[in-house]
């Protein structure tokens, strides 16, 4: 962390860069937020930990507006969808500066919570320089512990790789997390029968609240309108439904970024309710895979994607049905 | 004062339900939130915060307030039937009863919103105290105590007892309707609830937020705190998603909105969140342009606005739940800090 | 209609046909007095390419029980391509709404051409067969659209 704080503090003062997209250290142990920083001296609240997940890409939409370059931190995962958002013309490549930040899995909090730990006053263990595996938490009911492994994100038990996509320079190691296949948990829904799936997915969705959360955070969701905003649309964005969100938002939602969505991991993040939404992404990825090839969005910044393109003997829809 | 055996509790629901719709606080896929009792749902009363607060029970995220049906040449209009039902909650913390308070200076003032007040009526609430608060609870910051809740029955977990206190005329009818699974408590059971009462409270002293000051925060500094250049800092990192506003138990803005349904239109009110970009929209457009503009509004509702027209009561009541939820990591706690902190600096 | 026929099961199926080759191969099925029944509600469309995903989510959220898709054989797209994107389109669809627990049945793509008013009238007799089978859509209708 001092390295890419030193660096930084270069970039700035070089006039490299005008600002600093990353991480502020919050008020409690494991709350850093998003942040810009403009100056050497707002550094001094520069953190980057096990708990900065949040994906920088999309804050790369509005800082592609401001006066000369932002150097942003990417998180290996994180570059796919700043690539997907350069080949959408969404970001500009000159306005960024790119520091491959090195990750060693990040870490979720409500894992952690649901671990029985709570009253959490401090966490060790979540530092990059940190070489243990195991997380101690101590609280107001005395002290915890926790393997770094078991408090990790979803996402990162099936990392993409510790390779950077895009970048100007590197910083930090990286750490191999991936302990899972990807598609285990679609390929386990699939065989269920049509009764189980249906009342899988009620079950998750019916806690939806309609928030947009997975929305808001999603790269690949970028529309400067989105269809649920627009009061035309009578599913407009704050009516929670049952009826509707249980089946419909999160169909139209996962449409709407298939073959774009890099399964970057932070609907699923987000999500107050804890719906596992990238099961509905990777569903998507997992087909694209299986009829079109193999395809990882924002992988390579010239390849046509899925939905734009086709070939003569594509599958026929009724795979569906002859699939079983 | 009654008791009752943690063993006991589902006969103490299902005398409950019998009589009357009984929410509580329910586990679905991994997640407790309030919701109606039956036979095979998984009461979940160790977790101290259900995801979204109670405030469901008296003002639904959707509810429908009539629909007009076609039939033919015939229009139909019918309005939605009020709460009739008495119902119960149990397992409310102090805040979201203080959050009740708060949505009751909105909705009970005049004109009265008959559907919340309709269930107002028909509610009867069941507090239980925290027996272990958490770091993202800031309840004593708004005088709140969350060892002895101000509800219609107060009721306290210790070990495997479950101490049950009717403070109001409801609370003695419910009581009276579920005395026969109850046993009266003597002086040693007192004894326990008072200490729990102050195992609470120590630990309460003991947060990180419990020291939180709110000076600097009232009706009269509206102009100072609204032209303040530190939201311009502070709305950066939010995404305009209604995660905050949708958790709160204390968050009342609704919208109203038709839905066609092919044969008739039906008008219903949901949930708006001031994060979204048509909050307040109308025919001229809307009046807060900017995501500042819109972050600006809901912590100034609930630490200006609210207190300069309901006699200085505030409308965050330190439940933690947007500490805990929001995905950009921001909250009031941070908000009422950096003021602070700005505060300190200046002086 | 005769009373019986009122209280049995009538399905609703919306059938998008591509204004090119289905709707015109719809029409020789007409003219060709070949029967298809009243059930399905035909909309036309100018390519089965038009075919937002969202339309035929939409149709089962407001009460379809069925919804079909017709347009030009792959390679015969009056605009040359539009049916190929289509047809990935739907694949991936279904295949949501197959994972999702929608029985796969209620939905399908039909290439018809405007000469094949034998093969619309069987396609068609088929389907309503099919949804006849799976009975009223009950998990992806709107319940404000009952009754």
């Amino acid at each position: 962390m001092q390295e890419l704080i030193k660096r930084a503090k270069e970039l700035l003062e070089n006039g490299t860069v005008a600002r600093v997209l990353g991480w502020k250290a919050g008020d409690l142990p494991y709350n850093p937020e998003p942040a810009y920083f403009d100056s050497t001296e707002s550094l001094a609240d520069f953190v980057y930990n096990g708990f900065c997940g949040a994906n920088l890409s999309k804050y790369m939409i509005e800082a592609s507006k401001l006066e000369g370059k932002t150097l942003v931190c990417l998180k290996p995962c994180d570059t796919y969808s700043f690539n997907q958002l350069l080949k959408e013309h969404r970001i500009d490549r000159d306005k960024a500066y790119v520091i491959g930040v090195g990750c060693k899995g990040k870490l979720d909090i409500e894992r952690i919570r649901k671990m029985g730990i709570k009253g959490i006053e401090q966490i060790s263990g979540a530092e990059m320089e940190d070489e243990a595996d195991t997380l101690t938490v101590s609280t107001i009911y005395g002290e915890k512990s926790c393997k770094y492994a078991d408090a990790m994100l979803e996402r990162c038990h099936v990392c993409k790789g510790k390779e950077h996509q895009v970048y100007d320079e590197l910083i930090g190691e990286s750490k191999e997390t991936k302990d899972a296949d990807r598609f285990a948990e679609v390929a386990r829904i699939e065989t269920m029968t049509p009764e189980e799936k249906f009342a899988f997915f009620q079950k998750e969705l019916s806690k939806c609240i309609r928030c947009n959360a997975c929305r808001n955070v999603c790269p690949a969701c970028s529309c400067r309108k989105c269809v649920f905003d627009s009061n035309k649309f009578d599913s407009a964005q704050k009516a929670n439904v049952d009826s509707f969100e249980e089946k419909m938002f999160h169909i139209i939602r996962a449409f709407h970024v298939a073959g774009r969505c890099t399964d970057c991991g932070e609907c699923s993040r987000v999500c107050p309710q804890g719906i596992p939404l990238h099961l509905f992404n990777r569903k998507f990825i997992k087909d694209i895979d299986e009829f079109y090839g193999e395809y990882q969005a924002g992988m390579d910044i010239n390849a046509q994607s899925p939905l734009t393109d086709f070939t003569f003997d594509d599958v026929e829809p009724g795979i569906v049905g002859e699939r079983g | 004062m009654y008791k009752i055996a943690k063993e006991n509790l589902t006969a103490l629901f299902r005398l409950i339900a019998g009589a009357q719709e009984l929410y509580l606080p329910v586990k679905t896929a991994e997640q407790v939130n309030f919701g109606v009792w039956s036979e095979d749902a998984e009461v979940d009363l160790d977790t101290l915060k259900s995801v979204k607060s109670p405030k469901d029970a008296f003002f639904p995220q959707s509810e429908n307030l009539y629909t007009c049906r076609k039939d033919g040449k015939k229009i139909s209009i019918e309005p939605e039937a009020l709460k009739e039902q008495n119902f119960v909650i149990f397992g409310m913390k102090a805040c979201d009863v203080r959050g009740v308070e708060v949505l009751d200076k909105v909705f009970l003032a005049d004109p009265i919103d008959t559907f919340y007040a309709a269930r107002r009526d028909h509610g009867t609430i069941v507090a239980m105290a925290c027996h272990e608060p958490e770091e993202s609870c800031f309840c004593k910051v708004f005088g709140i105590d969350c060892a002895e809740p101000a509800a219609d029955v107060a009721t306290w977990m210790v070990s495997d007892q479950l101490y049950w206190k009717p403070l109001t005329e409801k609370g003695e009818a419910l009581t009276k309707t579920v005395e026969s699974v109850l046993e009266a408590a003597d002086d040693a059971d007192e004894k326990k609830v008072e200490e729990e009462q102050s195992a609470i409270r120590g630990i309460v002293e003991k947060l990180p937020y419990s020291n939180l000051s709110l000076e600097g925060w009232n009706g009269d500094v509206l102009t100072e705190k609204f032209d303040s250049a530190l939201w311009e800092e502070l709305y950066k990192p939010c995404l305009a998603c209604g995660t905050c506003t949708f958790v709160c138990p204390t968050c009342q803005c609704y919208d109203i909105k038709d839905y066609d349904t092919g044969h008739g239109v039906q008008r219903y009110r949901c949930w708006d969140s001031c994060m979204y970009s048509d909050f307040t929209m109308m025919a001229h457009g809307n009046n807060r342009t900017s995501q500042m503009q819109r972050f600006r509004q809901r912590f100034m509702h609930k630490l200006v606005y609210f207190p300069a027209n309901n006699d200085g009561m505030y409308s965050c009541v330190g439940c933690g739940r947007c500490v805990e939820k929001c995905p950009a990591a921001l909250n009031i706690v941070k908000v009422i800090k950096a003021f602070e902190k700005q505060g300190g600096e200046k002086a | 209609m005769s009373i019986e026929a009122k209280e049995e099961f009538r399905p609703k199926i919306v059938a998008f046909c591509c204004n090119w080759c289905s709707y015109a191969g719809a029409d020789l099925a007409g003219s060709s007095r070949l029967g298809y029944p009243a059930d399905v509600k035909i909309i036309r469309v100018p390519c089965s390419c038009r075919v937002n995903p969202m339309f035929i989510l939409r149709a089962f959220e407001k009460g379809a029980d069925g919804v079909i898709m017709c347009g030009c054989h792959p390679g015969d797209c009056h605009y040359s391509t539009g049916n190929y994107y289509a047809r990935r389109r739907m694949t991936l669809l279904f295949s949501m709404l197959d994972y999702i627990g929608v029985e796969n049945g209620r939905t399908r793509v039909e290439w018809v051409s405007a000469a094949e008013g034998v093969k619309f009238s069987t396609t068609m007799n088929e389907f309503v067969e099919k949804i006849h089978s799976l009975g009223k859509n009950v998990r992806l209708g709107d319940l404000r659209c009952r009754n």
